[in-house]
C-alpha cells in the first residue's frame, strides 16, 4: 500500500531531476565548449565585421580566410609544429621504452636494492619542477645542451608515474605465463619481449599517449631550455604570437584552433585510452 | 613438407636430448646466474640514470645553491641563510606567496565539489552521457597557453564577457578581468578550474563506479531525493577520492604558472602584483643576470611547502582510516 503511494511520487521526482539534470548539463556544455565555437567565429570575420559589437553576433559578416594565412605567413607555425613534433617523438620513445624495462625489473625480477629503487622513484613523485627547473637548467648548461630539442625532452624521458604504471601492470601478469616459457627454456630476454611486453601493451599506450600530450602541451620548461627562436616549440610560439597580435582577437582566435587541431584529433583517435590511463592513475594515486 | 617434418620433429628432439641439457643447464648455471644477476640492473638503468641526474641530483644541488650568492656564471660562496632572510623582505616574493596561498584558498573547493556534481550528472552507459563525458574531458588535453590565449579574447575590455554583461545591461563599464590586479589573479582562477573540471570529474567517475548500487535504491525507499542521495550516500563513498583530489589540486593551484603567464604576457601582471612563486623562481632564475642562489631559495620554499601539504595529506587519511 506505502509503495504504491511512493512510486508515483518517485516516478515525477525523477522527472523534474531529469530537466534539471539536462539544464545543468546544457550550461556547462556552454561554458566548455563555447569558448572554441566562438573563437571559431571570431577566426573567420572579415575586416568588415565589428568583433567587438554590443550584441555580440556569431555568424561572420564577411567571412574570410585572411585571418589564417596571416598568421601563416606571420609565424612558422609548421616550424614549431615540427619541433615540437620532435621533442614528443623523443618523449614518448624515452618513457614507452624504459618506464617498460624498468617496470619488468621493478615488477617481475627479484634484486638486491628492488626495494630502494622503487621507493626513489615513487619519493621524485612528489617534488615539483619548480623545485628543480633551475638546477635542471644548469645540468642541460653543463651537458652544453641548450637551445636544442633534446634538452627539451630531457628531463621529461622517463617519468615516475610511467614506471609506477608499468610496475604495476607488469605484476598483473600471472606468473604461470613466464614460467611455463621458463620450462620451454626461453631466457630473460625472451621472457620479456615475447611473454610480457605482449600483455602490457595496452599500458605502454597509454604512457605514449600521456608522455605526447605533456610534451605538446609543455611550456614552462621549453621557455627555460629555450631561448633561440628557431628552436621554438609550438607553445612557445604561440605565446610570441599572442604578444604580436594582442591587438587583433581574429589573428589570434586564428593562431590558437591552428595549434588546436592537431591534438583535438589525437584525442578523437585515441579517446578510450585517455579515460583508461585516467583511470588506472587514478586508482593507484 | 619441411614444416611437417620440423614440428613432428620437435619434440622428439627435445625428449631425445633430456640428458645432455640437463648436464648443459648445469655447466652453464655460473654463467646464467650472472646474466640473471646482472639483467634487472641494464633493465633499470637507464630510468634510474634519468631520475637520478634530473631529479635527485637537481634537487641536492638546488638545496646546495639555496645557500649560495650563486648567479649563472658566478659560482657563488656559501652565504648561509642569508637568501631566506633576503626573501622575507622582498615584496615580490611575499605578494607571491600570498597570490599562490590565494588561488589554492579560491580554487580548491571548486576542484573538490563541481567535478564531483558534473561526474554524478554524466554518469551511466548512455550514448549522449559518452558525448558529454567527452565534451568535458576536451579542455584537459589542452595546453595552458592556448586556452590562455583564448581567454585573453574572452576577457579583454571589449571581450565576448562585456559584451554579453553590456548587452544584457548588467554592467555600464567593462569589467577590467586583465587590466586589474585582482581581476587578472580571478580570472586567472577561473581558468585553472575551466581546464581542470574534466580531470577531476573522471577520477570521480572511477570512484562513483565502485560504490554499490544498492545503497541508492536503500536509499530511495527511504524516500531520500537526488540531493539527499548525494549527500548520504555518493560523498561518503567518494571521501578517500575528495582528499586525493584535494590534495591534487592543492599543489597543482600554489605552483600555477602558465594561465597567469599567458593572460599577463609574462608580465605577471600590473605592477608585478600577479606574480606567482613558480613565476618568481622563472624570472630569477633565467636569463643571463639570473641570481640562481635566490631562486634557488624560492625552489626550497616551494618544496618545502608541499611537501608539508602531502605530509598533513597522509596523515589526514591515515586518521580516516582509523
Amino acid at each position: 500500500m506505502s509503495a504504491d503511494i511512493v512510486k508515483p511520487n518517485r516516478h515525477r521526482k525523477v522527472t523534474v531531476g531529469k530537466v534539471v539534470q539536462y539544464v545543468i548539463l546544457l550550461l556547462m556544455f556552454l561554458l566548455l565548449v563555447g569558448p572554441f565555437v566562438w573563437e571559431l567565429s571570431l577566426s573567420f570575420k572579415g575586416k568588415g565585421d565589428n568583433v567587438y559589437a554590443v550584441p555580440p553576433y556569431l555568424f561572420p559578416k564577411t567571412p574570410t580566410i585572411d585571418n589564417y594565412l596571416s598568421v601563416f605567413r606571420q609565424v612558422p607555425v609548421f616550424h614549431y609544429m615540427l619541433n615540437t613534433l620532435i621533442v614528443c617523438v623523443i618523449s614518448i620513445a624515452g618513457n614507452v621504452i624504459f618506464s617498460t624495462m624498468a617496470g619488468y625489473a621493478l615488477g617481475r625480477l627479484k634484486w638486491r636494492g628492488r626495494g630502494f629503487v622503487f621507493a626513489l622513484f615513487m619519493g621524485t613523485m612528489v617534488i615539483p619542477i619548480e623545485g628543480v627547473m633551475i638546477s635542471q637548467f644548469l645540468i642541460i648548461r653543463q651537458l652544453n645542451l641548450q637551445n636544442t630539442l633534446l634538452a627539451v625532452a630531457l628531463p621529461g624521458l622517463c617519468g615516475a608515474i610511467n614506471i609506477l604504471l608499468m610496475t604495476n601492470a607488469f605484476k598483473s601478469i600471472p606468473m604461470e605465463l613466464e614460467e611455463a616459457a621458463m620450462v620451454d627454456g626461453a631466457n630473460l630476454w625472451q621472457r620479456f619481449f615475447h611473454i610480457c611486453v605482449p600483455q602490457v601493451k595496452g599500458t605502454m599506450t597509454v604512457v605514449g599517449i600521456f608522455a605526447f600530450v605533456g610534451a605538446w602541451n609543455d611550456f614552462l620548461w621549453p621557455l627555460i631550455a629555450i631561448s633561440d627562436e628557431s628552436k621554438y616549440t609550438l607553445t612557445l610560439g604561440m605565446n610570441r604570437l599572442k604578444g604580436m597580435f594582442i591587438q587583433d582577437p581574429r589573428l589570434i582566435a586564428a593562431g590558437a584552433l591552428v595549434s588546436l587541431i592537431p591534438i583535438i584529433v589525437f584525442f578523437c583517435c585515441f579517446q578510450r585510452y585517455f579515460f583508461r590511463g585516467l583511470e588506472q592513475g587514478g586508482l593507484k594515486g | 613438407m619441411s614444416t611437417t617434418a620440423y614440428a613432428a620433429d620437435r619434440p622428439e628432439a627435445r625428449k631425445a636430448s633430456g640428458r645432455p641439457e640437463l648436464t648443459n643447464a648445469t655447466h652453464e648455471k655460473p654463467h646464467r646466474s650472472f646474466g640473471t644477476i646482472i639483467a634487472p640492473y641494464l633493465f633499470v638503468l637507464p630510468a634510474f640514470v634519468i631520475v637520478f641526474v634530473f631529479v635527485v641530483l637537481a634537487a641536492l644541488n638546488t638545496f646546495r645553491l639555496a645557500f649560495t650568492d650563486a648567479r649563472l656564471l658566478v659560482p657563488g660562496k656559501f652565504v648561509g641563510f642569508d637568501n631566506f632572510i633576503k626573501l622575507f623582505h622582498d615584496e615580490y616574493f611575499l605578494t607571491a606567496l600570498l597570490n599562490s596561498t590565494l588561488y589554492v584558498i579560491c580554487v580548491v573547493p571548486f576542484m573538490v565539489i563541481l567535478p564531483l556534481i558534473l561526474a554524478n550528472l554524466v554518469k551511466g552507459n548512455s550514448k549522449i552521457m559518452g558525448f558529454f563525458r567527452t565534451a568535458f574531458y576536451m579542455p584537459v588535453v589542452m595546453s595552458a597557453v592556448v586556452v590562455g590565449m583564448i581567454w585573453t579574447n574572452l576577457l579583454d575590455s571589449a571581450g565576448l564577457v562585456n559584451s554579453l554583461l553590456k548587452a544584457m545591461k548588467i554592467i555600464s563599464k567593462p569589467i577590467p578581468f586583465l587590466t586589474d590586479r585582482w581581476g587578472v589573479l580571478f580570472s586567472s582562477m577561473f581558468v585553472t578550474i575551466w581546464l581542470g573540471l574534466g580531470y577531476y570529474m573522471v577520477i570521480y567517475l572511477t570512484a562513483l563506479a565502485n560504490i554499490d548500487e544498492s545503497l541508492y535504491e536503500a536509499a530511495a525507499l527511504d524516500g531520500a531525493g537526488p540531493v539527499r542521495q548525494f549527500i548520504s550516500v555518493t560523498m561518503p563513498g567518494v571521501r578517500s577520492t575528495m582528499m586525493l583530489i584535494m590534495m591534487l589540486s592543492t599543489i597543482a593551484a600554489f605552483r600555477v604558472f602558465n594561465e597567469i603567464y599567458v593572460l599577463t604576457n609574462g608580465s605577471a601582471g600590473p605592477g608585478g602584483m600577479d606574480m606567482t612563486m613558480s613565476m618568481l623562481i622563472k624570472r630569477e632564475g633565467t636569463g643571463i643576470q639570473a641570481r640562481t642562489g635566490y631562486a634557488s631559495a624560492i625552489s626550497i620554499v616551494v618544496l618545502v611547502i608541499v611537501g608539508t601539504l602531502l605530509i598533513v595529506q597522509q596523515i589526514i587519511q591515515k586518521r580516516g582510516e582509523d
